[in-house]
Formats: C-alpha cells, structure tokens, sequence
C-alpha cells in the first residue's frame, strides 16, 4: 500500500524535470521568472546558511581566533586532531547521544499515542489539540526556567512529591551527575512533543475513515485496526518525525545551556556546549569549527544509515 | 578624529529622532500617552543601533559578575555613587561569575559595543589586554581625577602591567587565606593572652598545630576542599609551592612551555599528600563541607579565600579569626587574584572618559565598604586608613597581599580557567590519595602540553 504510494508521487515527480530539460521558449521565461521569486530568499540563504557552513569548513583548517581579524595561520589537521584526542570531545558527543536516546523513544512514541487518543475524542477536541501544543510554542527560555523551578532541590514541586512518596532526602535532579540529563531529556520531551503530535495528528486524518469500516465489518478489533491500519499508513509520518527528532537532539544545547551550563562538573556537557566555549570563551574560532564539522559529520552518518536502513526495508516490502 | 565622527553620527541620529517625534506627536494625541511612550522609547534604541551611537547619552555603563555578599556591597557602593553630588546616571548589570562573564565581555568589546568600565579579574584582565580589548590608563588620565600610581598596592599595580602598560586599575587583592575556630584554638592551647593566633613556623610548627588541633577535635587538624573544588586545589598547591626557595613560575613564556621546578612540585604535592594521609587534613571533603568541619569544630582550621568571612560571620556563635597562611616552607607566599576596573576598548569622547574616570575613582574611594567582605583593598589611602587598621579580622590578613602570587600568564590560565581546572582536578586526587604525586604530574604535563602546543588565540 504505501509502496505504491511512494512510486507513484516518484513518477508524478519526473515528467517536470523532463520539461525543463526540453526546455521550450516560454518553460524558459518561466524559468527565469521562478529564478528573480526565489532570489530574495536565495541571497540569504546564501549569505546566512551556504557561506557561513564553507567558512566553517576553512577556519577548521586554520588557527582562526575571534578576537583577531583574518583566518590566523594554517593549521592543517591540527584542530582535528587536537579534538579527536581530546577526552572532553569523546565526553560531550556521548552526552549528546546520550540526550538522543533519552528522548528521541519517548517523543516518537508518546507523541502517537497521544495523538491517537486525542484523535478518538469526540467533544473539545480542540482542548486536547492546544494543551499539547502550547507548551511547543513557549521559548526554551521559559521552558528552563519553569523546570529549574520544578527540581529546585529541597523546596522544589518534585522533591516534595518525592517526600510525599516517602524519601527522606531526595537527591537534587539537576545536581546529580548521573540525574540532570535525564531532567533535562524530561523537560524537552514535555517541551517539544507537540511538534510530533500535530504532524502523527495531521497523518491520523488522512487515513480514510472506510478502511476502517471494512476492517469493523470483517470483524477487526480496536487494537488490530491500530496495529494493520494506522500504524502502516503512518509509517511515512515516523520516518519523517524520526528523522527530524535525531537531528533536532543531536543539536542540543539551549535547555543544557540554560538549565545546567554543562554541570555537574562536565556530566552534561553537549557537543554544541563544547563548540560555544572553545569559540566564545577560549576565542578559537579554528578548533570550534573543526568540532561542528565533526558534529555535522556525526549527524550526516546517523541521517544516510537512516535512509539507508529504509531503502532496505522499502526493497523488502516491495 | 574620531571623536568629531561619533558627535555627528549621534547628531544625525538626534535630527532623525525629532522628526520621528513629530509623527509620533500626532500619533499620541490619537492613541494615549502610553503608546507614544513605549513607541518613543522603542524608536531611540531603534535608532541608536543604526546609527552605532550610545544608547543612553551620559549614561556610565557598569558590568560587574558580584553576586552573594559581593553582589550586596557593590550595589551599595554603586548607590552611594548614584547619591554622590555630580553624578551621572548608571547603568549597572551583574551577571554570572567566571567563563559566562567574560566571553560577554569579549563579544561585546568584538562587536562594538560595550560597556564604559567592567569589571574583571586581573588574571583574567592580562588575557583581554593581549587580545587589544581594552584601553591603556595612561598617567594623564590618572591623574584627571586625581589618582597616580603610587595610590596602589604595588603587587596588583605591577602584575596588572602588560609590556610596561597599564590596562588595569585594581580593586582589592583576595589572597587564599588561614581561617582558624578560636575555641578550639584555645582548648588546643594556640592562642596568646590577647586571643590571637600565635605565629605558626615552618612545617614542624604547622604539624604542631593541627595535632595539638586534632586533639581537641578528634576529627581533623585543618581542613581544606579536596573534592568537586579544582581551583581550592590548586590555590592551596600553589601557595605552598610559591613558598619555596628556588620555585619557578609554572608556566612560562606566555604559556608556551611548562617551567615548574620538577623536584619542588613533586614534594610539595608529596606533603600535601601527606597531611591527609596522617589524617591531620581530610582526604575527602567538598567546598561546602571543608567549611563546615571548621564552623562546627571538627577542624581547627580552614583553609579557602578571604571572602568566605561572609559565610562565616553568618554562623551563629562562631568565633573565629583570619591570618595570612603560615610560612610552612621558606618564604611567605599566598596564592591569590585581584578584582580590577578596566575600560574595553571603544571611542570615547573626552566627557566619556571623564564619566567612567569619575566612577572608577568614587567606587575606590568606597574600598571601606568593600573591605567589609573580606577583599584587601588596593587603594592605599583606605588600606592605611585607620578605619581599616581597626577592621577586624581583615587587619589581621591584610599584609597577605604583599606577597601574593598571582595564576601564572597564559591564554588558558586565570581564575576558573582550564589551566586550574587541569591541574586542580588532579592535585585533588593527590589530596584524595588516590593518584601519586608523579602520576598527577605526569597527567598534568600531558594535558597541559597539547594548550602549550596550540597557537594562543590572543
């Protein structure tokens, strides 16, 4: 079924390459129309996005500073190697991928499952819609601060439930080395599930309502309609919140910066927290750009063994 | 030159703002008093960032990284000045201590608009100075509100110099000190008949006095943080180092070689090692708890920086008192830093800099309130006030900052740097037993070198 989804939208996609390939005298007036509306964004995404990923790339190479101006010496490998042997790096992208397995689960999962209810509510739908989502929509500003308050250690709402619940002395959640990353994936997953919920949402509505009527005839119960119904048609919607959700924790770093800076000591210090201090604090530009570079390759690697673990299972399917 | 630059551009911003102000005149009457306020106000700030003037004409921008007791005395030295006759009006902001601060600052002196005078650290202050962020204070402007360099304590004064130049004006000096619980001191029998400590010297004084301590606390001697505390660490290796005849900086060059005496490091961390092993010291306290022993008399002595006197005057039925650490080795030495006013760079007009010359000098001239949180001021006409001389316990100290020795020059080194945080992390495994002196120092070499190999940023 969704196979044939995908080739069809793949072939409904080549005939307008092919048009531009031919090319005709108006397609080419066309063509520069299309060109003079895109210009505008295109000047910026040039200048703010394409430019500064190449300058990157050359400052990894040289000893750039920030408080100097030019690209400093050459440095060669230098940065590259100075990170790759440094255990701080290592430290900070296992943190990083540690944040990515705490709440990369729990924001594709819960995000269905809430969906899912939500969906099957018949009045104020509506409520249930925007209680999900506001929090979304708050600046991750806010959200720290709300959550600070939250694990104030002694005074804060979940040390009392913790007293509540009988522990005389509730360890500080952010002040523990071994708990504030798990704090920190708690507060994102409440801040940032919204997102996942309205896209699952939007794919919920587009399942045609017969499928599932045929599926009632023929005797399908609740939890069978889910599990051959809802849960293949969707699977374009997971890839696609999937995706997105790795990349968006592996670029973690306002709800650390703001809530922890890093600590306890380095136990939750993140790759970008990484990139931000060797850049703005210790001025050097060069070595901060070799580690995004690294980053973005880390990122890259998770991206294509993603498509390519999909590839794998279209072929299967197919 | 520039000067004439900046008064035409703040000219034009000021045509540009009238005409707006007409428009926005008419629109008031329309749309109420308060809209046309929160409009105007939103339109200068609009326009003083176009045109790169300053947001608030004669304002004296302050920043600051205070807070605790600190925060408390600077914001009563700032409004004494806001009270002081001829003031101009201030803008004071604090914000988080250490690395947050200071990359502000840089990026702020960077893009060009900083404050009119910050705050920093005179560790710290070397590092800006090198990267050409801040203003020379030249004699000249000294002495334009009355000051000359013989005001100060000539140990900041001359480790705040940068090639033969001032870049700095210090504040006080904030030595690693000797805190000691007077009961206990006097049970152990270390007090003289005024109840002062008596001079303890040399090492066989110092074991001395922390068993005759020991005794009377049945837990510990002295106590100083050894866990989760990397700069106490460090302030407490280097004082004891920086007390031997024949100690050699331990960076050297700017920070491109490693120049520590070897045998001198490995036996003072060797000693180290060995008060906590007797169990003279505890092996494993953090900041906070190494306090405490002291405050509750688990420990006749405490060992941390002079501003923990705040904490301490907090606890209720302490008595206590504050002494220069013992001369245990040759020589006095305490480790220590400065908290210094700096300009970052920028164009000032002649007003400007008469504005922040003028702060700068009412602030010292309220060292007596900055006193009071333990910092040893370095302005000498409050230092050899007799105010001072009879400011309890910080009198008592006060010579501690002839000899200080401040964090060794290095792009990576200062307070709460990487460079005390390398070699901290691992003299607290000293402390802690759980590294030898030669493994901790073979450590800290292989960590520092790859700093000492990199190109400094500066």
């Amino acid at each position: 079924m969704t196979t044939a989804e995908l080739q069809t939208t793949a072939t409904v996609a080549r005939p307008s390459r092919f048009d531009d390939e031919v090319g005709g005298p108006r397609t080419q007036g066309m063509t520069r129309a299309g060109w003079l509306f895109l210009a505008p964004f295109a000047v910026f995404y040039i200048l703010f996005l394409i430019w500064p990923v190449i300058y990157m790339v050359i400052t990894s190479f040289f000893n750039t500073s920030m408080v100097r101006s030019g690209l400093g010496s050459f440095a060669g490998l230098a940065n590259y190697h100075e990170m790759l042997t440094k255990p701080d790096f290592w430290g900070a992208l296992w943190h990083t991928i540690q944040f990515t397995i705490y709440t990369t689960p729990p924001l594709v999962i819960l995000s269905f499952v809430f969906a899912l209810l939500a969906n099957r509510v018949r009045h104020a739908q509506w409520f249930f819609r925007l209680a999900f989502f506001v929090p979304f929509i708050l600046p991750s500003a806010a959200i720290a601060l709300i959550w600070t308050f939250i694990f104030t250690p002694s005074t804060g709402l979940w040390n009392e439930f913790q007293s509540l619940l009988g522990d005389p002395a509730p360890l500080p959640v952010l002040g523990t080395p071994s708990l504030a990353m798990i704090g920190i994936a708690i507060t994102t997953v409440w801040w940032t599930i919204g997102f996942n919920f309205v896209l699952y949402l939007a794919g919920l509505q587009d399942i045609p309502r017969e499928l599932y009527e045929a599926a009632a005839v023929d005797g399908a119960t609740p939890w069978q309609q889910i599990r051959s119904i809802t849960i293949p048609l969707l699977s374009r919607t997971t890839t696609l919140v999937l995706l997105l959700q790795i990349v968006a924790s592996m670029k973690i770093f306002d709800q650390v910066y703001l809530m922890t800076s890093g600590g306890p000591g380095v136990s939750t210090q993140v790759l970008l927290g990484l990139v931000t201090n060797t850049a703005f604090t210790d001025n050097r530009i060069g070595a901060a750009s070799a580690a995004s570079v690294l980053l973005f390759i880390v990122i890259l690697i998770i991206t294509l063994a993603r498509q390519i673990v999909e590839s794998i299972q279209n072929r299967r399917e197919a | 030159m520039a000067f004439r630059d900046r008064d035409s551009g703040s000219y034009a911003a000021g045509a540009r703002l009238s005409r707006r102000g007409l428009i926005r005149g008419g629109l008031g009457v329309a749309a109420g008093v308060g809209l046309a306020g929160g409009l105007s106000g939103c339109g200068s700030a609009l326009s003083a960032g176009i045109a790169g003037t300053q947001l608030a004409p004669g304002t004296v921008m302050y920043w600051n990284l205070f807070g605790g007791g600190d925060g408390v005395r600077m914001v009563a030295m700032q409004d004494a000045y806001t009270k002081s006759p001829g003031a101009s009006p201030l803008q004071a902001a604090t914000f988080a201590w250490g690395n947050p601060y200071y990359t502000k600052l840089t990026l702020a002196t960077v893009g060009g608009a900083p404050p009119d005078v910050a705050i920093s650290h005179l560790t710290r202050m070397q590092n800006l100075a090198t990267a050409n962020l801040l203003t020379e204070f030249t004699d000249d402007m000294l002495s334009m509100v009355g000051l000359s360099p013989s005001d100060f304590n000539q140990t900041p004064w001359q480790a705040q110099k940068l090639n033969g130049k001032s870049y700095a004006i210090p504040l006080d000096t904030h030595p690693f000190v000797l805190y000691y619980n007077v009961d206990v001191c006097q049970k152990a029998g270390l007090l003289d008949s005024d109840g002062n400590l008596k001079p303890i010297e040399g090492k066989a004084g110092w074991e001395a006095a922390l068993k005759a301590a020991k005794d009377v606390t049945k837990a510990y001697g002295a106590s100083v943080s050894t866990v989760g505390d990397t700069a106490t660490s460090w302030r407490w290796f280097t004082t004891l180092y920086s007390q031997r005849n024949g100690n050699t900086p331990f960076l050297g060059d700017g920070g491109r070689k490693l120049t520590y005496n070897r045998e001198l490091t490995l036996d003072t961390l060797a000693y180290i090692q060995q008060l906590t092993k007797s169990g003279l010291m505890p092996a494993n306290t953090d900041y906070a708890g190494a306090q405490t022993l002291m405050f509750t008399g688990k420990a006749g002595f405490y060992l941390e920086g002079e501003w923990e006197i705040t904490t301490a005057q907090a606890v209720k039925g302490l008595k206590f008192g504050m002494v220069p650490v013992p001369t245990i080795f040759d020589k006095p030495a305490a480790q220590a830093d400065s908290h210094t006013f700096v300009l970052p760079r920028m164009d000032r007009t002649e007003d400007q800099l008469k504005r922040a010359m003028g702060f700068i000098k009412f602030l010292l001239t309220q060292s007596m309130t900055w006193a009071m949180g333990g910092h040893i001021p370095a302005y000498l006409p409050i230092k050899n006030s007799e105010a001072y001389q009879k400011l309890l316990p910080q009198a008592n100290y006060a010579k501690a900052a002839e000899f200080a020795v401040y964090d060794p020059p290095a792009w990576y080194s200062g307070s709460g740097s990487n460079f005390e945080n390398i070699t901290g992390a691992q003299i607290g495994l000293v402390q802690q037993g759980l590294a030898t002196p030669q493994a901790a120092l073979d450590s800290i070499r292989s960590q520092l070198e790859i700093y000492a190999r990199t190109e400094s940023p500066l």
